[in-house]
């Protein structure tokens, strides 16, 4: 296993592994976020999240979250340069758009947009959680955090935010677009059948995934 | 009714491997739409050679699109504007009268440019000596149907001994990856029995030497199995990585 993480499947295998794994924590993001629509008291989105910050499971995850994070970024930069280095001398005129789509070609460039947004979105929401001084509020004799206040602020009080969580939620989605089917074919789970059915299921989950974290400052933008 | 064209060509030269390279601009006249590439490349070397030029180097042999020797990255896409075809079955009829057409060699660091429009592919046949065979014990021939092997195996296999080698795939691929060459040249023997008793073995071996030579990795842009003149399919890359990964895992 020696070099197995400098050949050029190994860094892949990384890459697709961990994308797997940020899919998965995605899911669970976005579904405990679609509570914000359905309870303007907030109690059904604190509660939700309440649970995700007191379950034990979840702590344990939290910061094989983070190194899923750091792992996808670092093996992102090592492969782009090693692609990179493949053609020192480029082409004067090329039709790549004939071949592939833009997402795909430039997965670097997405990636590092919803970095980006991550940086902003951590300073916003994850900090702020973590550090304390958000108001308590009860619920059912429980006291808790009122993130729901937190988040709806945001919302309610800045345009500009509700617009760059919409622009992140489409950038995601174009990374998902191609990164989703792309992570199965490089872990080998492909076919000449699963091929073009892992494309379809992966253009929706991208659609699903960009539309429902753009609809919650639509949402707030709109309602208030 | 033979149709003629004029073009302007933009034709990278370099003169030798070491040599910086430029485009130059040529202008050809009454060229038949009916004739192939190669064949108004000729039509321009003839050109250069009575005005006392050096002619055009570049690479052709069996002009039928079966060896794979020649290549051309024209107007943006390895093998010119037609689907499914190599350079020499691209026809005139294609472009446009008056129009530039842009001629540049396969670009890559594992294939150096030679001269010209030349590169040197020997890459991808060290890529094949290093484990893109069958190691036969010698003997009698064995009978055709001793081992039984389905149809949709069979043809499958075929679909991807289709791959003549010419290096569409790593012309196309933004990373200059040679992934849909290496699981052509894998899966042909992967599928068939006398193949899978070396699958692990080859597959490591190949992957090393891809990676050695300085090609880039797959990212799955499926540049590859567009501009293939042969429509190798990347569900052969998905085939190479399932046998990669399993040749490393049972390390």
């Amino acid at each position: 296993m020696s070099n197995f993480l400098t050949a050029s499947i190994g860094r892949k295998f990384i890459m697709s592994i961990s994308g797997l794994f940020l899919m998965m924590f995605i899911c669970v993001h976005l579904g405990v976020n679609l509570l914000l629509l359905f309870d303007d008291s907030g109690e059904l989105f604190n509660l939700g999240a309440n649970f995700m910050a007191t379950n034990p499971l979840i702590k344990v995850m939290e910061p094989v979250l983070g190194l899923g994070f750091v792992v996808h970024i670092i093996w992102s930069f090592l492969i782009s340069l090693q692609n990179y280095k493949a053609r020192p001398v480029g082409y004067d005129k090329s039709n790549a758009a004939y071949s592939s789509t833009w997402a795909s070609r430039n997965m670097l460039v997405l990636g590092a947009l919803v970095l980006v947004f991550l940086v902003m979105h951590i300073i916003q929401f994850f900090i702020p959680v973590k550090t304390g001084g958000l108001e308590a509020t009860m619920i059912d004799g429980v006291e808790m955090h009122n993130t729901y206040a937190l988040v709806a602020g945001l919302f309610k009080s800045s345009v500009l935010y509700c617009i760059l969580y919409i622009i992140g939620g489409a950038l995601l989605g174009f990374h998902l677009g191609h990164g989703f089917w792309s992570a199965f074919q490089t872990i080998g789970m492909s076919n000449q059948y699963w091929l073009k059915r892992l494309q379809c299921i992966g253009k929706i989950f991208a659609i699903v995934v960009a539309v429902g974290f753009a609809i919650i400052p639509l949402y707030f933008l709109i309602k208030f | 009714m033979e149709n003629t064209i004029n073009l302007t060509l933009k034709v990278w030269r370099q003169n030798g491997p070491k040599d910086k390279g430029r485009f130059e601009t040529y202008k050809v006249e009454n060229i038949s739409t009916d004739s192939s590439f190669l064949e108004m490349m000729d039509i321009l070397n003839e050109q250069l050679i009575k005005e006392n030029k050096e002619p055009v180097a570049f690479d052709h042999d069996c002009r039928e699109g079966i060896c794979g020797m020649c290549s051309l990255y024209i107007n943006g896409r390895p093998h010119g504007p037609d689907d499914d075809v190599t350079t020499c079955q691209l026809h005139m009829r294609k472009f446009k009268d008056g129009e530039t057409v842009t001629i540049e060699p396969w670009r890559a660091a594992a294939f150096p440019v030679i001269k010209d429009l030349m590169v040197d592919r020997t890459a991808f046949d060290k890529i094949i000596a290093a484990g893109g065979y069958v190691s036969v014990s010698t003997g009698g021939v064995p009978d055709a149907n001793a081992i039984p092997i389905p149809k949709v195996d069979a043809d499958e296999a075929m679909d991807a001994a289709s791959c003549i080698g010419c290096g569409a795939c790593v012309a196309a691929c933004k990373n200059s990856s040679a992934m849909l060459f290496v699981s052509a040249k894998v899966s042909q023997l992967a599928l068939l029995p006398q193949g899978r008793v070396e699958a692990k073995a080859r597959a490591k071996a190949m992957i090393a030497k891809m990676d050695e030579l300085g090609f880039g990795g797959c990212t799955n842009t499926g540049a590859c199995e567009v501009e293939c003149p042969k429509g190798v399919s990347i569900t052969n890359i998905a085939r190479l990585n399932r046998q990669y990964l399993a040749a490393r895992f049972s390390e």
